[in-house]
């Protein structure tokens, strides 16, 4: 891409280049304040998941990242590019290089799947329609969606197959960065572990960074390189998810040590 | 950004071509063609891909797609200087493309439409039906209300009825102030040319009191309290809170709909007497300002030669235009399914439904009593 790759920092950074790079982000909604002086880096090709409690903020600093809620301090870099105060032509060709699925797919009501996917690609290029089509329908079947539900609406989906074509949708324009929100929320175990599944090989094979919003302790011993745990305002530990049980912080503490934690790291072990 | 090119050089042993550049979904414009017009004339095509500054699942496809046509038509595909990683990218994409690609449906034809006129008309019989049904239970539970009022919902009524009718009151009285100017005004215009400006009272009375007080009542109503209701009780039906009364044994119609329907019969014929009043003295007012009609002079006609009778008329078809808005409103309301989208559909279906059949029930109670002779 365009040279704007970020220097690598020193010492033991060096391997290691941050596509996101937030700093001293403070949100405030009225008298409420979500984040204060929030720090996090997200490297690139990893899969960081966000944890936390209800009401800590996870949507809304995947919401702040994306350019969906404006902060009230603080500094966001997205591959090397300023997104709250850099030019807004800079912005808009950032915007490419990431996708978002949100948490009930949030596909366009109006159109089918298939168009769905196709909207970005109609949108951002100038292909032709049948390799649009081609492109589409092969984002469907990588998302493991059936060829079928091309000409279906989003009302006619399940739950599920609905997260799958948001992520299709989200992957169209081939972008480096995937946000996910709650990708497994309501989702049965086979289909959630199908879908971590899933986010794994993609991440793979298209060389992905994905940011995962989740409360699922399956998807982050499956799939999550790192942790970033939410708390107090900010981010309270980062790291891999076998550090956390050493961290001493009650919230963290119950959350990676509670019953369901222990069942989904011997199911993550397992794999 | 480096444009992708594709180039075809004849080897000592068969074709090698170079396909070199940014091959990435943004840039496939200007190689797209080339790509899908591209057909081998040798039998051993090397695919040289050292060129390659970057590769996504876009130009994947098509190295994919064109190693695939080469293959079919039976010539040789060897593809020389891919990285590990793109030739995994590669790999996944032409394990997963489709056999049979999805498509967008065509535009619609002239006989999708023949067949959408014969599904909307069985539609608008099942929904008449359906409607029908719902009038009959609606008036099942008012008539058991009314053997047994203590099942009635009073606070629900009260609350209702401040909404539907109390916080009315200024809209439609205005509305009704304003009729009776227009009336007055365009009326007088004419009777002036005759010199019978003092029939100006009859024309105002009775065209107010007899028709324009409570059907433009009416339908003001059922576009504020009829998409009202269908709001309401359509999200809650979205929310599954009328799924979830049925369970606690709570009926939605009972709970819900009489409520709503009793106020409504309760507060249109006030409201419609409000407009009607409101009408006479807009109309009065203007009379005595253009015509000099004094307010005495007014009364009297008005009390000479407009019976009570024109009033009664209008009052009696109050109560049926409070059926028939309640009822198209919470019969919209249960027909929603699924999602915000069909609350709104439903909503504004509701209002030109409730609009039409009251206009269309005025028709027919017009007809109903020039026959009577009233």
């Amino acid at each position: 891409m365009e040279g704007t790759a970020l220097q690598p920092e020193a010492s033991a950074d060096a391997q290691r280049e941050a596509v996101i790079r937030v700093r001293n982000l403070t949100n405030q909604f009225g008298p409420q304040v979500v984040h204060q002086d929030l720090n996090l880096d997200v490297w690139r090709g990893e899969v960081l998941g966000i944890v936390g409690g209800s009401g800590t903020g996870k949507s809304v600093l995947l919401r702040t990242i994306v350019g969906l809620n404006k902060p009230a301090a603080g500094s966001i870099d997205v591959l090397g590019v300023d997104v709250l105060n850099g030019p807004e032509q800079e912005r808009r060709r950032i915007e490419r290089h990431w996708g978002v699925a949100f948490q009930d797919g949030a596909l366009f009501s109006s159109l089918t799947v298939l168009q769905n996917v196709m909207a970005p690609l109609r949108e951002h290029t100038k292909i032709s329609e049948s390799l649009m089509q081609a492109l589409g329908s092969l984002k469907i079947s990588l998302v493991g969606l059936p060829q079928l539900s091309c000409g279906k609406f989003p009302s006619e989906l399940s739950g599920g197959m609905r997260k799958r074509a948001a992520l299709a949708r989200a992957l169209a324009l081939d972008p480096e960065i995937v946000f996910l929100d709650e990708p497994t929320a309501g989702l049965d175990p086979i289909g959630a572990a199908a879908y971590d599944e899933l986010i794994g090989e993609l991440q793979h094979a298209l060389g992905l960074t994905v940011f995962m919003v989740t409360h699922d302790l399956d998807s982050l011993y499956a799939i999550c390189d790192r942790v970033a745990v939410l708390a107090e305002k900010r981010v309270l530990v980062e790291g891999p998810i076998e550090e956390m049980t050493k961290v001493d912080h009650p919230w963290v503490q119950e959350y990676f040590t509670g019953p369901r934690a222990r069942a989904a790291q011997e199911k993550g072990q397992d794999r | 950004m480096t444009q992708p090119t594709i180039t075809s050089d004849p080897d000592s042993d068969g074709i090698r071509l170079r396909i070199a550049g940014e091959l990435v979904t943004q840039s496939l414009a200007s190689v797209e063609d080339d790509f899908a017009t591209y057909t081998p004339d040798s039998k051993n095509v090397v695919l040289d891909l050292t060129g390659i500054e970057s590769l996504d699942t876009g130009g994947a496809w098509l190295v994919a797609d064109l190693a695939h046509r080469v293959k079919n038509a039976g010539a040789d595909v060897q593809f020389l200087g891919l990285t590990p990683a793109q030739s995994a990218l590669i790999e996944t994409v032409s394990h997963n493309i489709p056999d049979k690609p999805g498509s967008v449906p065509d535009r619609r034809s002239f006989v999708d439409w023949v067949a959408s006129v014969g599904a909307k008309t069985v539609g608008a019989w099942k929904d008449t039906l359906s409607v029908l049904g719902f009038l009959g239970l609606t008036l099942h539970r008012l008539v058991r209300t009314i053997v047994m009022p203590w099942r009635l919902r009073r606070a629900a009524l009260v609350s209702q009825m401040e909404e539907t009718g109390f916080k009315a009151i200024p809209i439609v009285a205005l509305m009704g102030f304003l009729i009776g100017v227009v009336l007055a005004f365009q009326g007088a215009t004419q009777l002036k040319q005759f010199g019978a400006e003092i029939f100006v009272v009859e024309l105002i009375s009775i065209s107010v009191l007899r028709e324009l007080g409570i059907l433009l009542t009416a339908i003001i109503v059922a576009g504020r309290s009829g998409s009202a209701f269908t709001a309401s009780i359509g999200s809650m039906k979205v929310q599954e809170e009328i799924d979830a009364m049925r369970t606690l044994g709570l009926d939605p119609i009972e709970v819900l709909v009489i409520p709503r329907v009793v106020a409504l019969l309760i507060t249109l014929p006030i409201l419609g007497f409000i407009a009607d009043i409101a009408g006479l003295l807009g109309g009065g007012l203007m009379s005595w300002i253009d015509l000099g009609v004094s307010p005495g002079m007014f009364v009297t006609r008005l009390k000479e030669n407009t019976g009570i009778w024109q009033l009664a008329i209008g009052m009696i078809k109050a109560p049926f235009f409070a059926l028939v808005i309640g009822v198209i409103a919470c019969w919209q309301a249960m027909q929603v399914k699924g999602s915000a989208q069909s609350v709104g559909q439903r909503t504004t279906a509701s209002v030109v439904q409730s609009i039409f059949m009251v206009i269309m029930l005025d028709a027919l109670f017009s007809i109903f009593f020039s026959v009577m002779g009233v």
